[in-house]
C-alpha cells in the first residue's frame, strides 16, 4: 500500500485583518471591500517559501526518522532562486541528510499536488521508502489590489510511504491548460490576473467539474461517493455552483481557509487536505483538486491506522498560535514594497561565501554541532578541539543534529542600533538542550515575553538578504515556547 | 622562572590628543597631537627612540595595515615599527609591547602609540563588520556591541537575584559619576554633567541599556614612551618614577561562547587576568590597595560587573559599593576619574593608552585639585575587546616610588 503516512500544516504567526488594509487602501481601490473579510497569514519578515516548507516538514516528521526519507521535494511558485535547488535546502534543514532524490515544482498552483503524485509515484515504483513533500507560497499582491487581500502565507507538508499509511492513494486524473488567470514574467514580482469574471466563469467552474468527472470515470466514481471534496476556490459563488453541478453535497466540502490563512498558492490544496486528514476517519474517500495551469485530481482512502496516528491537531495548532499584525504599513516593510531607511549600518556589504557554506553546510542547514565522545559535551558550532576547558580532547567528535532539540534563554537584549527590517532586534545566548550554547536570533517574540531560562524551539529563518547579489541567506533562530514555564 | 614585568620598566614621558568628533583631522593629526606633548614630556628627542608599536582597531577606516603609517606620519628613522590589534586591548597591547622590548634589554627607549578615527564611519556607534570571520557573522546574530554587553545585565539578574530597577538603578549612578568627573576635564569627548533623571529616561539602545549607558564613539590619539627605572632616573633627576606593576593580558577561550559553565555575569578573562596582574604586581588585598581605576567602561553595565571581575566588590554586591559613592571621586577607589569611555570617549586603539595616560598624571599628582587623586600607590587600568562570550582583557598596573 502506498499512501500518505503523515501530515503538517504551518500557518506563520502574524495574521493581516483585510479591514486593516482596507483601511489604509480602500480610498484607492474602494471594491477591495468585496474581499476584506477576515484576515489573511502573513509570513514574518524573516520567512519565506523555504523557511515555512521548513517549518511544515519538520512538524510532518515529528516523530519519524528523517534519516529514512529518499526523495524531498518542494513546491513553490514563489521560491527566491531561480537556480538553486530550494528542495536541498529543505532537505537539509529536516536533516533528511544528502543521499535523496531533491526537485523544486513550481510554476503553476497546482505544483503541489504534482509534487504529491510525484512522490507517491516515486514510491509506488520502488524508488525509496519515503518521499517529503512540502509546499509553501509567499505570493505578492500589488498595494490596493484583490490578490493583496485574498493571498495568504502558509506552507503544508506530507509524508509518503508504504507503512502505516493513513490516506491510501488510489488514483489520480490530470488536465494541463494554458489556462491563464493568473501569471507573473520571469522578473516579476506581483500576480498578474484577467478579469475575474472569466476566472470564475471559464476557469473554476469549468476545469474543476472536467478534473472531477475525468477521475469519476477513469475509476467507476460518481462525485458523490467520495466524503471529502477538497479543492481551493476563493469565489464563494463558484464554489456552489461547481458543487451544484457535480451534485456533492456541501457539508462534504472541506473548508478552504480563506478567513484565516487565505489563498497559499501552490501550498493550498495540501494545506487544506492537511486539514482534511486530521479531522478523517477510516474509509472516507478523500479527493483533492488542485487548480492553475490545468488541475491534478487525486484520490485517497483513509485506513485504519489514521485511528492510532499521534497527531491529530498538526494544522489546527498552527491555525491557532497566532498574533495580529496591527499595521499595514509593517506589512509593506516586512515584504520590501517600498524603500524603508535601514540606515548605512545595514548597508555594509554582505558577500555570500559559497565555499565556506560548502565546507559548513551541515552546521548551516541542520544546526549541527558536536559531541565529544571523552566527556560528553555537546557543543555548536562543530569543533575539533572539545570545549570543555576540562577535556580539551582533540577529534573526538560525532556530529549531533541540534535543531530539533530545542533549549532555555541563557541571557537575551533587544537591540535598537542593529540593521533590522522588525526592529528591535532580539537576541541572546541559548543553552541547548543537552549542553552547549550559542548566540541566537530570537524571532516571533516581543521583548516583554522573554524571561531567562524560557524553553525555545528552533525554527530556520531567513538570516539576511543580500541585494546586491540577490542573494538569500538562512540560519537557524530560537522562538520562545509560551507557556512552557521559565 | 618567568619573573613579570614588575619594576623592569618606567614610563618617562605620554601624551593624549583632545578626544571627541575631531572632523578637522586625521588619525595622522591625532597622533602628532599626543606625540608631541609624549615627547616634551619625556624629554627626548625622536631619534633617541628605538622601537615602536601602534595601535588601531578598525584599519578599514583608519590607518590600514602594518606599521607603515606610524613610521611614515612621524618620519622615524627605518625603525622597527609594528601595528598590533587586539580588539578594546589594543592600546594596551602597544604598550605591553614597547615594555616588554625595554624589560627584554633589546631596546633601551620605546615608543607606544594608539589611535582610532571613527568620526569617518558615516553612522553612530561602531561600524559593523566581521569581528570574528566570515563564518561567525553566518552562525551569530547581527549582534551590535550594546546588544552583546546588555544580555550581562539579564544573566547578572538571574544570576544574583538582583531585580533589574536596582542594575538600572546602580548603572545608572555608574554613568552619573563618569559624566561629573568628564566634566572637569578639558579633554574628554563628552563634558556635560547630567543629571540621574535624564541618564535613566535616555531612550532604549539595546533592553535594559539606555542611550545614556554607552560609552562615547571618538576620534583621538595617545601615546608613552617607555624605558629602563635607571634611564628614566638619570632623564628625570628628582621627579617621583611611575612605574609598570603588572601587565596581563587574557583571551577568552571558547568556554564562554559554547560551554555551559560561565554565568554570563562577569568577564572570565577579567577575573583571570586581574588576579595575575594583582600577583605580578605583589597586591594581596585590591579593594584596599588600589589608589584608583581606569575601567573599561563601554558600557555602564561593563562597568558594574567589572567591579566583581576585578575582586574589589564582592560578587552580587557591585551594585551596593557602587550605589554607595566607593566608586565616585571622593570614594575610596576614585574610578574613571577622567571620565572614563563614558566621557573621556573611545577611539578603540587609543583608549588603553588614555587610560595609562591618566593614571600616570594622577600618581605624578599632576592634575588640578578638582579632580586629584591624593597620595596615591597603585593604579589599575582595564581594557575589555570583543564581546562578554569573546573577548579580550587586559589589566595594567602603575605604581609609584
Amino acid at each position: 500500500m502506498v499512501g500518505i503516512t503523515s501530515y503538517a500544516g504551518y500557518i506563520p504567526r502574524y495574521r493581516l485583518n483585510r479591514m486593516t488594509v482596507y483601511a489604509s487602501m480602500g480610498w484607492f481601490n474602494p471594491a477591495v471591500i468585496m474581499s476584506a473579510a477576515g484576515e489573511k497569514a502573513v509570513a514574518n519578515y524573516d520567512e519565506d517559501a523555504v523557511t515555512m516548507a521548513v517549518e511544515a516538514g519538520i512538524r510532518c516528521l515529528q516523530g519519524f526518522d528523517p534519516s529514512r526519507v529518499e526523495a524531498v521535494y518542494l513546491a513553490t511558485t514563489t521560491a527566491p532562486f531561480r537556480e538553486r535547488q530550494c528542495a536541498n535546502l529543505v532537505a537539509g534543514a529536516v536533516c533528511a541528510g544528502e543521499e535523496v532524490r531533491s526537485a523544486d515544482f513550481c510554476g503553476s498552483l497546482k505544483a503541489g499536488t504534482t509534487a504529491l503524485l510525484s512522490a507517491l509515484e516515486f514510491v509506488a515504483g520502488g524508488g525509496g521508502r519515503e518521499a517529503l513533500v512540502c509546499a509553501a507560497d509567499c505570493r505578492l499582491g500589488k498595494m490596493g489590489s484583490v490578490q493583496e487581500m485574498v493571498f495568504g502565507d502558509a506552507a503544508a507538508a506530507l509524508l509518503v510511504g508504504r507503512e502505516e499509511v493513513i490516506a491510501e492513494f488510489k488514483g489520480s486524473y490530470s488536465l494541463a491548460a494554458d489556462f491563464v488567470d493568473h501569471l507573473r514574467g520571469a522578473e516579476s514580482r506581483f500576480d498578474r490576473q484577467w478579469e475575474e469574471r472569466w476566472v470564475r466563469d471559464m476557469g473554476y467552474e469549468k476545469l474543476i467539474p472536467a478534473a472531477v468527472t475525468g477521475l469519476c470515470r477513469k475509476y467507476g466514481l460518481q462525485p458523490a461517493d467520495f466524503d471529502r471534496f477538497i479543492y481551493p476556490c476563493y469565489y464563494g459563488g463558484a464554489r456552489k455552483k461547481i458543487q451544484r453541478s457535480l451534485g456533492v453535497d456541501s457539508a462534504k466540502v472541506q473548508g478552504e481557509l480563506l478567513q484565516k490563512v487565505g489563498d497559499s498558492g501552490a501550498a493550498h490544496p495540501l494545506l487544506m487536505l492537511a486539514k482534511a486528514l486530521e479531522e478523517a476517519k477510516p474509509g472516507d474517500k478523500l479527493l483533492v483538486v488542485s487548480f492553475g495551469s490545468g488541475c491534478d485530481a487525486l484520490y485517497f482512502q483513509v485506513t485504519e491506522a489514521i485511528e492510532s496516528f499521534a497527531h491529530r491537531r498538526r494544522v489546527s495548532d498552527s491555525l491557532e498560535e497566532s498574533a495580529p499584525l496591527d499595521s499595514y504599513l509593517k506589512y509593506l516593510v516586512w515584504r520590501g514594497m517600498g524603500p524603508v531607511e535601514i540606515g548605512m549600518r545595514g548597508e555594509e556589504d554582505r558577500l555570500t561565501r559559497w565555499s565556506m557554506v560548502w565546507r559548513s553546510r551541515q552546521a548551516i542547514l541542520g544546526l549541527q554541532g558536536t559531541l565529544c565522545r571523552a566527556c560528553g559535551t555537546q557543543q555548536y558550532p562543530p569543533q575539533r578541539v572539545c570545549t570543555n576547558p576540562d577535556c580539551g580532547a582533540v577529534d573526538q567528535m560525532d556530529p549531533v543534529y541540534l535543531a530539533g532539540k530545542g533549549g532555555r534563554i541563557f541571557s537575551f537584549t533587544s537591540d535598537m542600533l542593529a540593521a533590522s527590517l522588525n526592529p528591535p532586534a532580539i537576541y541572546g545566548n541559548v543553552d541547548f538542550n543537552g549542553g552547549g550554547r550559542a548566540l541566537m536570533d530570537f524571532t516571533d517574540c516581543t521583548l516583554e515575553e522573554l524571561k531567562v531560562g524560557m524553553p525555545v524551539r528552533f525554527s530556520f529563518r531567513i538570516k539576511y538578504y543580500d541585494p546586491r547579489r540577490d542573494t538569500t541567506f538562512y540560519f537557524w533562530k530560537a522562538v520562545p515556547v509560551r507557556g512552557g514555564g521559565a | 622562572m618567568a619573573t613579570g614585568i614588575r619594576d623592569k620598566v618606567a614610563i618617562l614621558g605620554m601624551g593624549c590628543s583632545v578626544f571627541g568628533e575631531r572632523w578637522d583631522c586625521d588619525a595622522s593629526d591625532l597622533i602628532l597631537e599626543a606625540f608631541l606633548e609624549c615627547l616634551e614630556d619625556a624629554g627626548v628627542e625622536k631619534r633617541d627612540i628605538q622601537a615602536a608599536w601602534v595601535a588601531n582597531h578598525i584599519d578599514e577606516v583608519n590607518i590600514g595595515k602594518g606599521g607603515v603609517y606610524l613610521s611614515t606620519v612621524l618620519h622615524l628613522p627605518l625603525l622597527p615599527v609594528t601595528r598590533v590589534e587586539n580588539f578594546c586591548a589594543s592600546g594596551t597591547e602597544a604598550f605591553r609591547g614597547a615594555c616588554y622590548a625595554v624589560a627584554s634589554g633589546a631596546y633601551d627607549i620605546a615608543l607606544a602609540v594608539g589611535v582610532e578615527k571613527l568620526k569617518d564611519v558615516g553612522y553612530g556607534g561602531l561600524p559593523d563588520s566581521p569581528i570574528f570571520g566570515q563564518l561567525n557573522r553566518l552562525l551569530g546574530p547581527n549582534a551590535t556591541a550594546p546588544g552583546m554587553f546588555a544580555q550581562l545585565a539579564t544573566a547578572y539578574s538571574a544570576k544574583y537575584g538582583v531585580p533589574m530597577e536596582k542594575i538600572k538603578e546602580a548603572i545608572t549612578h555608574v554613568s552619573w559619576k563618569s559624566h561629573q568627573n568628564g566634566a572637569r576635564n578639558p579633554r574628554a569627548h563628552l563634558r556635560r554633567a547630567v543629571s540621574q533623571e535624564e541618564i535613566a529616561g535616555s531612550p532604549l539602545v539595546c533592553y535594559p541599556l539606555g542611550l545614556y549607558d554607552c560609552c562615547g564613539v571618538s576620534d583621538g590619539a595617545a601615546a608613552a614612551i617607555v624605558t629602563t627605572p635607571e634611564i628614566a632616573a638619570r632623564l628625570k633627576p628628582g621627579r617621583p618614577l611611575v612605574k609598570v606593576k603588572a601587565l596581563q593580558i587574557a583571551v577568552s577561550s571558547g568556554e564562554e561562547a559554547a560551554f555551559h559553565r560561565w554565568d554570563g555575569a562577569g568577564i572570565l578573562t577579567t577575573r583571570v587576568a586581574s588576579r595575575r596582574a594583582y600577583e605580578e604586581a605583589g597586591i594581596k588585598d585590591p579593594r584596599q590597595e588600589i589608589s584608583l581605576m581606569e575601567v573599561h567602561d563601554c558600557f555602564s553595565i561593563t562597568e558594574m560587573v567589572t567591579m566583581e571581575d576585578l575582586h574589589i566588590s564582592p560578587p552580587g554586591k557591585a551594585a551596593e559599593d557602587i550605589l554607595s559613592g566607593f566608586f565616585d571621586l571622593d570614594g575610596q577607589i576614585p574610578c574613571q576619574t577622567d571620565g572614563g569611555l563614558k566621557c573621556f570617549g573611545h577611539p578603540i586603539g587609543a583608549s588603553g593608552l588614555r587610560m595609562i595616560y591618566e593614571v600616570y598624571n594622577q600618581l605624578l599628582q599632576r592634575w588640578p585639585e578638582d579632580r586629584l587623586v591624593k597620595n596615591p600607590r597603585f593604579g589599575l587600568t582595564h581594557n575589555l575587546g570583543g564581546v562578554p562570550t569573546q573577548n579580550v582583557c587586559s589589566i595594567c598596573i602603575l605604581g609609584v616610588d
